[in-house]
């Protein structure tokens, strides 16, 4: 009897499976509100494992002189056309200015010369395009820990909101901006830096100019470019798509550990 | 059914192969390792090229790569392997959608979703890989505790003479399966294959598979300076995929010759029928 029965259940449990491998019903499985909830599951349990294994401050393999990469591909936005930046651009960003704000108790803008001119911490990291290509580079720039505890956040601060000056797929209600987020354990990690110098050099237009977020120990749509504002908020939901990232509201994990 | 009852007939013996356990998590592995290799392919698709070291794009040399180029109008799929170019248009570099031959590395009929979406190849890529490692934790506890890998998959010391194996591997290529006594364990292939697949072939795809995580890589960075940098692991883990391919069409053909209700029975109920020798 119990035999049948595992038998039976192990029919059903055939057929679905098949069904879920593209015999018939594949992708109308994958477009499943249901699925996609379920899948979820994964990038919590990948998220808590990692950051259990991690601690706070586990750090980025940094390699040396002799691993960069010969041609650094650029990737997502290469140059961005929206006139602000474009005047940026032709005035070497000497106008352009970062803003800090959000929940912090001292708002503050900095000048490329400012940020330039504060302690800088230099790296050389991976950077692992969720694609599945990598590529080696040298970077200069400012502990993001070091600004915001010049600024001063807010207690219900939670993330880190970093918006973008490309708008990187048009859009009539502005949901296209490039933009991404990170939690405080990123935010105040050693590693993570704004950098303004690459390979030695002023960062270049393709690779975010004047000035990009490297967080080491995640994937490379998460090392936003062309940065304009950060912002800390208590939560993600209002912002865009409300997911915390340009490519996180089309459907990309939040947690890019993996 | 004939066979079965004929055996029956001449005395067949029942006995209990597969214990419940083993059989669960054999076919939640089964599930677990064909969605793995249909959504590893969609990720693939995102960047259908291998390199070797620690890092590896388009600039540089990839050793594995398919690619579309046009020619005289058409489409046409390549693939390369070293310095070897095939055309391998259909299947590889270029395939049809929607009756379209469009660029994409595997065909649509080979990923998970059939279209190009990489979120969703992620999604289900990483579920089922958890689901894996949960598996196979349950599974490998479960073999130590109970003694079924000392009992069942470790072989004898007279089972690894070069005449022993040397006789198997040619009953094996007479497709003359073991019956009698003999057929109540696995023989020194079966055993042999199945410890290469247990503690070599999985622990391999799960560690070269973390070892293209940036944030794995800052929990062991060692794993890195083992398979030469993570694009050696992205490689590794893509060969090491399609060694166990080749295992699993092996696994359902032997499946298949040595009889394949017997063997479905055994991996569902738990029970194999053993026919007596051949009388000589």
């Amino acid at each position: 009897m119990s035999s049948i029965l595992t038998r039976r259940r192990f029919l059903i449990g055939a057929t679905m499976t098949a069904s879920a491998l593209g015999l018939s019903g594949c992708d109308a499985l994958v477009e499943s509100d249901r699925t996609k909830s379920v899948l979820r599951i994964a990038e919590g349990l990948s998220m808590k494992t990692q950051r259990f294994l991690l601690g706070d401050n586990a750090l980025a393999r940094e390699f040396t002189e002799a691993d960069l990469s010969p041609v650094f591909r650029a990737n997502g936005t290469s140059m961005p056309d929206n006139p602000q930046y474009l005047d940026w651009m032709n005035r070497q960003f000497s106008t352009w200015k970062l803003e800090i704000g959000g929940l912090v108790e001292k708002p503050m803008q900095l000048s490329l010369a400012d940020l330039k001119a504060l302690p800088a911490r230099t790296q050389i990291t991976r950077h692992d395009c969720v694609e599945g290509w990598s590529a080696i580079g040298k970077w200069t720039g400012v502990p993001l820990g070091a600004l915001l505890k010049t600024v001063g956040l807010k207690p219900e601060a939670r993330y880190i909101v970093f918006h973008c000056a490309d708008e990187y797929e048009k859009s009539l209600d502005g949901s296209g901006w490039y933009y991404e987020s990170i939690d405080l354990v990123d935010a105040f990690h050693p590693q993570t830096i704004l950098a303004h110098t690459m390979n030695g050099r002023d960062l270049e237009v393709a690779h975010g100019a004047p000035l990009r977020l490297r967080v080491e120990r995640q994937l490379g749509y998460k090392q936003a470019k062309y940065l304009t504002r950060i912002e800390a908020v208590a939560d993600l939901g209002r912002l865009y798509g409300g997911k915390g990232g340009f490519w996180e509201d089309r459907g990309y994990e939040w947690y890019a550990g993996i | 059914m004939a066979t079965i009852d004929a055996g029956a007939a001449t005395g067949r013996t029942v006995i209990y192969r597969h214990s419940l356990l083993v059989r669960l998590s054999h076919w939640v592995n089964v599930l677990c390792m064909t969605v793995l290799l249909f959504s590893g392919l969609q990720i693939f698709n995102a960047h259908p090229a291998l390199y070797w070291g620690q890092y590896g794009a388009d600039n540089d040399p990839s050793f594995i790569s398919t690619e579309a180029v046009e020619d005289g109008g058409k489409a046409k799929g390549l693939t390369h392997v070293g310095s070897l170019t095939f055309d391998t248009t259909g299947f590889l570099g270029v395939s049809d959608v929607d009756g379209e031959a469009t660029a994409r590395g595997f065909p649509e009929w080979l990923t998970i979703p059939s279209y190009q979406d990489l979120a969703s190849g992620r999604r289900w890529h990483f579920f089922f890989a958890w689901l894996f490692v949960i598996n196979g934790f349950i599974y490998l506890a479960y073999g130590l505790l109970s003694r079924h890998f000392r009992r069942d998959l470790l072989p004898a010391r007279d089972e690894l003479t070069p005449a022993h194996i040397g006789h198997e591997i040619v009953n094996h290529a007479r497709l003359r399966f073991a019956k009698g006594p003999e057929a109540r364990h696995y023989n020194t292939l079966q055993k042999l294959t199945y410890v290469a697949v247990i503690v070599l072939l999985l622990p391999l795809m799960i560690l070269t598979g973390l070892t293209m995580s940036p944030g794995f890589n800052a929990v062991a960075p060692w794993l890195l300076d083992v398979f030469g940098g993570r694009q050696s692991a992205r490689t590794i883990h893509f060969l090491t995929a399609f060694s166990l391919v080749a295992f699993v069409v092996l696994h359902v053909a032997m499946v298949i010759l040595s009889g394949v209700f017997n063997n479905l029975r055994s991996m569902i109920t738990g029970y194999y029928a053993i026919e007596q020798e051949d009388k000589k």
